[in-house]
């Protein structure tokens, strides 16, 4: 039978779930503790918290467990649980200039006050297999970690202790970026998860769905940018940092209350711009902004390009057409109508076949009218 | 580790909080008010995917009550894979009756079909719709379509429609039909074949629209005049079977599926399965009926 029989499709729903189930344990491997995801999968989590639009770490993980590692499966379990959840609170704004920084680089400048801070990154690795990796035990982690222990001179920056001004600020003050220069922006803040976006939508919005974006498809439209997809040439991570923020609500008393540490990347993308105003015509550096949950080089610098060049509306760029850029790199609604596809669409196609067919009786019925009219055959 | 009750505590009456669900509701009166017009909606997630019918499920959790007695169908089966999911899946929310009689039902979720069975006063059919934007064959921007609706400026979709004709000699538009609702807005019905469209039109009952992906709703109130877009000359048409009778009822006078038994041989059965098993059991549902133009 098809899979849309008269009677049965519970059964074949229900087994399916269970077949899912098998085919994750059928190998009899030790069961993943959700706690080693949560700490030795931490990009992982980081990338399915930031498209899930949920910080929580071991949910995530937990996610990540069920649905055998698939980040639109386990973005999107985030994604439906926190629809259950009501919003109480709005946390006030996070001031970046307090992030407990793990890592901040700029490659607009060659030293920057306080220092370049690589951080924990791979950038400038060889990737080439590490055999050792392939029989790491709990013994050889703790030699690892006991000699980089030993090796530390400054244990706590590790995590990440001190904050740092930002390169920004040195633009900024030097004036050849200015914080007035795009007065008629849309500032209104609102928020994407309680109502529907609308277009133009106001800069608040942009970068709330970019933060909800599923990074791939944002990379895609941020390198397009560079590849002449977009107006101008690309721009100069200004800054780029990843560390720990302290998030704070006020609550109904008006207090401010300190709720919990969250680790984000953000990123300061720097373009020069020709200002377009005959009033004042100087030309300005313009900042596009890239902010996201835990450890994301990658999207937060995709995100900073986009920002950019969606503040220049031009529809034949993908890149500079909000619609375009928004709508499709939502990750889990761009999944799930992918995958609608597999779901019957018999009365559809049905309905379009009795055009199709139609059409082609009339074709055919006038070209056998008109080869009658040449052979002369009278018509009747 | 996740602590507290927050992955196995029960969910709120019918999943979503009920904040959204007011929201949902308010929004759904303006729809009604408003016959055809897509009001935005904030569309939380659901646990079913984007383009499974989340608009539809949003409408349904915010409509239901503890006394309805509900139905779903996937392309007119009550047991379709995606039906049954959904129905389990409202069914475990509210603790509501759960029914596969078009009849009995009163609060129906689709996709692609309206019952041949004539639906009451009593009862509300919600449409799953996964675009809900008519214009967007013609015009790729939202901005634009919204500003075409302001300004009832369908000039593009005649036009389409016009160049369908020229080209194919039919207006070649399948499922989905563009109708225009109470004389104002140009409205997508959802993929429901040409069949169903006539029945969209001063009908009994209440339609809801929910385009969860699309973040949209709309309505048709009952007795609402709907009209499929059409020329003087060239008119709407329904679907053709002939003189073709379903193989397990005899009977035609409703949307039949084609079913290949092998490479020559096909079959035809009434789509709609409960109208089916009706038919096979007992006299003759009522039903409404359109015919084509001569």
């Amino acid at each position: 039978m098809g899979y849309v029989a008269v009677k049965g499709g519970q059964d074949a729903i229900d087994n399916a779930a269970l077949l899912v189930e098998y085919f994750r344990l059928k190998e009899r491997t030790p069961p993943i503790e959700v706690e080693q995801i949560r700490t030795q999968m931490r990009l992982l989590v980081d990338r399915v918290m930031g498209e899930g639009s949920l910080y929580a770490p071991e949910h995530a993980a937990l996610a990540i467990k069920q649905v055998e590692g698939d980040t639109f499966e386990a973005a999107f379990l985030l994604r439906a649980y926190r629809a259950t959840l009501n919003r109480r609170f709005y946390s006030e704004i996070i001031d970046t200039r307090h992030m407990q920084v793990q890592r901040r680089i700029s490659s607009a400048f060659r030293d920057i006050p306080g220092g370049q801070i690589l951080g924990p990154t791979r950038d400038y690795t060889m990737r080439l297999f590490e055999p050792r990796l392939a029989v790491e035990t709990l013994d050889s982690m703790e030699d690892l970690l006991r000699s980089i222990d030993a090796s530390l001179t400054l244990p706590e920056a590790v995590e990440g202790i001190r904050t740092f001004g930002k390169v920004i600020d040195l633009l900024l003050s030097e004036g050849v970026m200015r914080k007035d220069m795009r007065g008629d922006a849309d500032r209104r803040v609102v928020d994407v998860t309680r109502e529907a976006i609308r277009f133009p939508a106001p800069r608040s919005a942009v970068l709330q769905m970019l933060a909800r974006a599923e990074t791939g498809g944002l990379m895609c439209l941020g390198y397009s940018t560079m590849r002449g997809f977009a107006a101008g040439g690309h721009g100069t991570v200004g800054e780029l940092r990843a560390g720990k923020v302290d998030v704070r609500i006020t609550d109904p008393r008006g207090r401010l209350r300190y709720v919990g540490r969250i680790v984000v990347t953000e990123c300061e993308m720097v373009n020069s711009v020709k200002s377009g105003k005959k009033k004042d015509p100087t030309p300005y550096l313009s900042v596009g902004y890239g902010l996201c949950f835990g450890h994301n080089d990658t999207k937060a610098i995709c995100m900073g390009m986009l920002d950019s060049s969606l503040r220049e509306p031009n529809d034949s760029n993908p890149a500079n057409s909000q619609e375009f850029t928004l709508y499709h790199t939502e990750g889990v609604e761009s999944y799930g109508f992918t995958n609608h596809l597999k779901l019957p669409h018999y009365v559809t196609f049905q309905s379009g076949l009795d055009n199709l067919r139609n059409s082609m009786r009339r074709v055919r019925e006038m070209r056998q009218r008109a080869l009658a009219g040449y052979a002369g055959v009278p018509q009747s | 580790m996740i602590t507290g009750n927050g992955l196995t505590s029960a969910y709120n009456f019918a999943f979503i909080d009920e904040n959204t669900k007011k929201e949902i509701r308010r929004k759904l009166l303006k729809a009604i008010a408003v016959p055809g017009y897509q009001v935005p909606y904030s569309s939380p997630e659901m646990p079913i995917a984007r383009g499974w019918g989340t608009g539809g499920l949003h409408v349904t959790l915010a409509v239901i009550g503890r006394g309805d007695t509900l139905k779903v169908i996937d392309q007119g089966s009550d047991a379709s894979v995606n039906a049954c999911s959904l129905r389990q899946f409202i069914h475990k929310m509210t603790g509501c009756r759960t029914t596969v009689d078009t009849a009995e039902a009163t609060l129906i979720q689709t996709r692609h079909r309206i019952p041949e069975e004539i639906l009451t006063p009593q009862q509300i059919l919600v449409f799953q719709v996964p675009q809900p934007e008519v214009l967007r064959t013609v015009e790729r921007l939202e901005d634009r379509t919204r500003q075409m609706h302001a300004e009832a400026d369908y000039s593009r979709m005649w036009v389409s429609l016009y160049e369908s004709y020229v080209r194919f000699g039919s207006l070649m538009r399948g499922a989905g039909y563009p109708v225009k609702v109470n004389g104002r807005y140009l409205m997508s019905p959802s993929p429901i074949p040409r069949w169903d469209v006539p029945n969209l039109n001063d009908a009994r009952c209440l339609y809801l629209f929910g385009a969860g992906r699309e973040k949209r709703l709309y309505a048709i109130p009952p007795h609402t005049r709907v009209e499929p877009l059409e020329f003087e000359d060239v008119r709407f048409r329904v679907e053709e079977w002939g003189n073709t009778t379903c193989a397990y009822s005899q009977q035609g006078d409703a949307f039949l599926d084609e079913i290949y038994e092998n490479e020559q041989v096909k079959k035809f059965v009434v789509n709609d399965s409960n109208f089916l098993d009706k038919l096979r059991s007992g006299p003759r549902p009522p039903q409404r009926l359109f015919r084509n133009p001569e």
